[in-house]
């Protein structure tokens, strides 16, 4: 069957009839090819997702306190809340199952110095644990740690543009800024993925940041880090569990919405993750739909060549081709069409989204486009295989014809 | 060489059914070179399909040298046509898209003769026929004598032991026609039975014998002096 006489007949057969070995193969190579196109598109959206939440760790809560909006138990409305230090040892205390890590945040805007430059940066009064919750990675130096928050150092960790900004090409490591009115030695520089903004941030101990303001407890905000293992629904209760905990402690009315807010990474996450999930499946289903219609694609072309060729399958057989011959004839050649361009159209669609890379991203958050390999495979051999499948079916029924209903002229 | 008794045919056509064969009887012996003749509608074409296991008998036997022709599945129809049987058509039926010479290896190949040696006999056949500078043209660059002349060498091919031909001529103008039939003499004159169905008398007087069909029946069989078509050619 598969002796090198058959394949030189098929070989003639589809090149002495081109139009129609293009046409069946071009059909099958643009199905793949969308397919494949597609459905790397899918990967890149999801990328793109993954890599806006990459950012920071998923497994973190953000509390930040409001305003009440309702009177509760003898208090009125419109009571500023604040964070202080004996919240976040509270956390530690009473939520110590849950949580890695509690840090606070103390934003200030200052100016900063040194010799000539000086230019306006956020500085960000953290605890040593916030470089876990930030995903901050140091270029040189150290981070804060435990000493410089419990000794309310002058140190500063800096971000790597502020260290461009303020020293050009020349070393940060070791010098001494001015930090709007205090003098901070910077330990440390560090680079973050989220962008230009979070570059240019300058990390203090907080407790530093709390001393230069006469001492003050205050906490702006808290970042609460907590066990991985908790998961999306243990993340969900732990939210619950603080609020309710806060509410009580800060005498918050249980229904008042506007006095403490609490950002979820984790809920976020899962939100964004179901949504491309979703596109995923869409784009799946799109990009099966157009197999399928590959697959259509194929039949129609097989039926119309069976039905063109009747004739000389009549032919054949009258001069003694077996109805296996015939079957075996059309057969080999349809699936010798689809594999060849059903690979070609493999090969083209992956050239196509490499060559794309990362070009999309910008503007149609498309993030780095791929189909694993295996995927691309499969897709190509179930279309050989099911274009063999519709080659079959009309070829069995050429093979049927009697030779002499095949030759009578018409 | 061929024996049919008591064939019998008939086609359904709706709810009719049309009684093509009614009883046909006949021998022919190797070497022979009948004509079938009779006017269209006398069955003539389909008793040639029959011989040519082209189409099946209702009821009847047919011996094809000394095998009894029956129940075939459709293989071994196949294998049986290639092994024993020629065609020649009135429309030719060359496959188009190939060369005269792989037109005429076209049987060797179902028989799985080595490429080599088919080509070999393709051009050796298509010599006897008077076309091997023609082998590497299309049938669309043959005229039509040429093209039957095609499938005359195809049909030998294999070397059959009986060469069935419908109509051989019926496409053709008197001329190319007596060189046609000039061909078919020749090739009987080896030895080989041929078999031809034609409605045209100086094509019948050009075979040894002739059988008149109307109506299904065979009306008369009779041995005649051949006219031989080299006269008519120059």
């Amino acid at each position: 069957m598969f002796s090198r006489d058959t394949w030189r007949e098929i070989f003639t057969t589809l090149r002495k009839n081109k139009l129609r070995t293009f046409l069946s193969g071009f059909t099958v190579s643009l199905g793949i090819l969308i397919f494949i196109t597609l459905y790397g598109m899918g990967n890149g959206l999801i990328n793109t997702f993954d890599k806006f939440f990459s950012q920071d760790a998923t497994n973190v809560l953000y509390l930040f306190p409001g305003r009440t909006s309702m009177p509760y138990k003898g208090y009125k409305s419109n009571r500023t809340i604040e964070f202080e230090n004996s919240d976040l040892e509270d956390i530690e205390k009473d939520f110590d199952m849950f949580v890695e890590h509690v840090s606070p945040i103390i934003r200030r805007s200052a100016l900063v110095k040194y010799k000539q430059e000086s230019n306006n940066y956020t500085t960000i009064g953290v605890d040593w644990g916030q470089q876990f919750a930030e995903k901050t990675i140091m270029m040189k130096g150290r981070y804060l740690n435990q000493r410089d928050i419990e000794e309310k150092t002058r140190n500063a960790v800096i971000g790597r543009l502020v260290e461009i900004d303020l020293f050009g090409s020349g070393n940060a490591i070791g010098e001494f800024i001015d930090l709007g009115g205090s003098v901070f030695k910077v330990i440390g520089v560090f680079q973050d993925e989220g962008g230009d903004n979070e570059e240019r941030q300058i990390y203090i101990p907080y407790t530093t940041r709390q001393l230069i303001e006469k001492n003050t407890d205050k906490v702006q905000q808290i970042v609460v880090q907590f066990k991985p293992q908790l998961g999306y629904t243990g993340a969900m209760a732990l939210e619950r569990n603080l609020e309710r905990f806060f509410k009580d402690k800060k005498f918050i009315n249980p229904e008042d919405r506007n006095a403490l807010f609490i950002r979820n990474v984790t809920d976020q996450l899962k939100q964004n993750q179901d949504f491309a999930g979703a596109l995923q499946l869409i784009v799946t289903v799109v990009a099966f739909g157009t197999i399928i219609a590959g697959i259509i694609g194929i039949s129609n072309i097989m039926v119309y060549v069976v039905k063109e060729r009747t004739k000389e399958i009549g032919i054949r057989k009258a001069i003694g081709a077996t109805p296996r011959n015939v079957i075996s004839t059309i057969l080999l050649e349809s699936v010798f069409i689809t594999t060849i361009s059903g690979f070609t159209g493999m090969l083209i669609g992956i050239g196509l989204l490499r060559s794309l890379g990362d070009n999309l991203s910008e503007d149609y958050f498309i993030t780095n486009p791929y189909i694993s390999t295996g995927v691309a495979v499969f897709a190509t051999v179930v279309l050989i295989v099911f274009g063999g499948i519709a080659g079959y079916v009309p070829a069995r029924r050429a093979a049927r014809i009697k030779p002499i209903v095949a030759l009578r002229d018409e | 060489m061929i024996e049919i008794k008591d064939l019998h045919k008939s086609y359904k056509m709706g709810s009719n059914s049309l009684h093509v064969l009614k009883g046909i009887n006949f021998k022919a012996e190797e070497g022979e070179l009948v004509a079938i003749m009779g006017s269209s509608g006398s069955g003539k074409s389909t008793l040639l399909n029959i011989l040519g296991m082209l189409d099946e008998a209702d009821s009847g036997q047919y011996i094809l040298d000394g095998v009894r022709i029956e129940n075939l599945s459709e293989t071994k129809a196949a294998r049986y046509r290639n092994k024993f049987l020629g065609f020649v058509f009135q429309s030719f039926n060359l496959i188009n898209y190939k060369t005269a010479m792989e037109n005429v290896a076209l049987p060797l190949y179902y028989q799985k003769v080595s490429r080599k040696e088919r080509e070999a006999k393709a051009l050796k056949y298509l010599d006897q026929v008077g076309l091997k500078e023609w082998a590497h043209h299309l049938p669309s660059e043959l005229s039509g004598g040429q093209k039957q002349r095609v499938a005359i060498a195809r049909a030998m091919a294999a070397e059959p032991k009986v060469l069935l031909a419908d109509e051989p001529t019926g496409a053709l103008d008197s001329t190319t026609s007596y060189e046609v039939m000039d061909l078919i003499q020749q090739i009987n004159d080896r030895g080989n039975t041929i078999l031809v169905v034609t409605h045209e008398e100086d094509i019948a007087h050009m075979c040894k014998r002739i059988i008149h069909l109307r109506d299904g029946v065979i009306v008369e069989d009779k041995k005649i002096k051949q006219v031989r078509a080299s006269e008519y050619v120059q």
